[in-house]
């Protein structure tokens, strides 16, 4: 199931991202090539996933699990299959059941695996190309894991290739750029709200600097 | 063209009944490919220029020259093979600018429908092209697409800003596929005399892409006073003449050569293309700086984007299709 997944995705993905929204990137270097780790993007479109995962090297790919909404993805027994077998996505209930159940567990044992789990910590797709609030949600899982990198990516231009509620996707050129790898463990007087709050100081900085820098995404 | 006496001396041999009609007819068949050698001459000369560069010491000439190189690549694979090849060739060099322009233009969410039938319209378009007929090849984007796209605007439903949206919209349109279909199209106009399509193909690129290096340089040149200096600080009206000079000089040499023009129109045609590249340029930059951009990309290192390398060709490419269709065809 690894091989035709990798293969779809060598033989489709990686090729429909490549033309459709070209994807360059900076800060390349920093992507993982082995977990575990986190990629923490912010998200606009349905193709954040796909266009993260091109980014990534080769290799890495097997390792890699996108989260998302169980309730999005899993609705039908198909489209849980081939979002599980297909993308590799952890399906995360964003209703919880019941007060014990940690909605986290799935990723929690995914890391554990060494494996690199992608992650929107912004919770949904919100409106096209702005950023939401970083929700906690992330920190928490990174304080249950202080030594594994937590890499931030800043991806733009994927809202205006398929926002939220379109059917049609729009070739565009998208492009990314990666972070130096945040770690729970080695801030001084971290905690769960300094977390959240570096992160979502460099999200916003990015967001910051894109509009700042003329090629905007207006 | 030096095809000519060969011709004529193949004509000469049939009728002293040296060789039979089929040997006649198979050798002009030959000359004709001659085109093919000329194309390869002018590769040759122009990586000899980049290769030149790419030794320099200078990592900002050197990076121009590599992207150069890979342009020239580029074009002789498009070119070179077949002409049902060139057609979608351009259909790619349409795709990537349009790609292009969609990022650098401010659009609501609204339009996101409208632009995504921009690229089916691609498709259309060149297939006209591939299948020969003018008639719809020349309407379908100013006329079709045209009536179109409002029509697509307004099932949207979001009356602000409409007007505004309805003209970036046809704007891309106009500047990304028709221009660079009037480059396909030029490349499979019925050959006459001698002469084929993909020379003229030859003859505009080469001189569009010349002509701005020539007012580049003699801008940087001849200082003096600037012709728009709100859009181009850059462009000086010694530069300009400088530059249609040149391209007139090129045009008088290169077109008899590679086309049915005769020296004189050559001259006449440079200094028209000259002229019209320049007006493309100014359009390019007025529009980049309506958007406040100084690039329209980072496609091409050294270069820019897509938009900013075909900015000339947005004036050229019609003109001189029409101009030649009119005189020729």
């Amino acid at each position: 199931m690894v091989l035709l997944r990798t293969l779809l995705h060598m033989l489709m993905v990686r090729p429909l991202m490549w033309f459709l929204l070209g994807g360059k990137v900076e800060g390349r270097e920093n992507l993982p090539s082995s977990g575990p780790a986190i990629l923490a993007a912010n998200h606009n479109s349905h193709l954040d996933i796909f266009f993260l995962q091109s980014l990534l090297p080769v290799g890495a790919l097997p390792l890699t699990h996108p989260v998302a909404a169980a309730d999005y993805f899993c609705r039908t027994k198909l489209t849980t299959w081939l979002s599980r077998n297909l993308i590799g996505i952890i399906a995360l209930s964003r209703t919880r059941a019941s007060f014990h159940e940690d909605p986290l567990a799935g990723v929690k044992e995914t890391l554990r695996a060494g494996k690199i789990v992608i992650i929107f910590p912004e919770g949904s797709r919100g409106e096209p190309e702005m950023l939401s609030m970083i929700k906690p949600g992330i920190a928490h899982l990174a304080k249950d894991f202080p030594d594994v990198p937590v890499i931030p990516v800043f991806i733009k231009g994927l809202g205006k290739s398929l926002p939220r509620g379109e059917l049609a996707l729009v070739p565009h050129l998208c492009r990314a750029f990666v972070g130096e790898a945040l770690k729970y463990g080695y801030g001084e007087g971290q905690n769960v709200r300094k977390f959240t709050e570096d992160l979502k100081g460099w999200f916003f900085a990015r967001a910051d600097q894109q509009n700042s820098a003329g090629l905007t995404n207006r | 063209m030096p095809t000519d006496g060969y011709l004529r001396l193949i004509e000469q041999l049939y009728v002293t009944g040296v060789v039979s009609l089929d040997q006649a007819l198979s050798c002009m068949i030959v000359l004709k490919h001659e085109i093919r050698y000329l194309f390869l001459g002018l590769f040759a000369a122009a990586l000899g220029g980049v290769l030149f560069g790419l030794l320099k010491k200078d990592t900002e000439i050197r990076k121009r020259s590599g992207t150069w190189l890979l342009i020239i690549a580029f074009f002789f694979v498009g070119l070179g093979i077949s002409s049902k090849l060139t057609t979608w060739f351009f259909a790619y060099l349409s795709f990537l600018a349009l790609r292009e322009y969609i990022g650098i233009i401010d659009t609501r969410k609204s339009d996101h429908a409208t632009l995504f039938w921009l690229f089916p319209a691609i498709i259309a378009q060149y297939y006209w092209v591939a299948i020969d007929w003018y008639g719809m090849f020349i309407i379908f984007i100013p006329v079709y697409l045209f009536l179109f796209v409002p029509l697509r605007l307004v099932l949207a439903g979001e009356t602000t800003g409409f007007l505004r949206s309805a003209s970036v919209i046809q704007w891309g349109a106009m500047t990304t596929i028709f221009p660079v279909s009037h480059v396909a199209f030029l490349a499979r106009l019925p050959t006459h005399g001698y002469a084929h399509g993909l020379g003229y193909v030859m003859a505009l690129l080469v001189m569009t892409a010349s002509n701005d290096v020539f007012q580049f340089i003699s801008g940087k040149t001849f200082k003096g006073p600037k012709i728009i200096p709100k859009i181009s600080p850059g462009k000086t009206w010694s530069g300009f003449l400088g530059g249609v000079f040149c391209s007139a000089l090129l045009g008088a040499l290169l077109l008899p050569w590679l086309t049915d023009y005769p020296r004189v129109w050559g001259a006449v045609v440079g200094a028209l293309l000259s002229v019209c590249g320049f007006f493309g340029d100014v359009v390019e930059s007025a529009i980049k700086r309506d958007i406040g951009i100084k690039d329209s990309g980072d496609i091409l290192p050294g270069h820019g984007g897509i938009l900013d390398r075909i900015d000339s060709l947005i004036y050229t490419a019609p003109v001189f299709f029409h101009l030649t269709r009119y005189l020729y065809h």
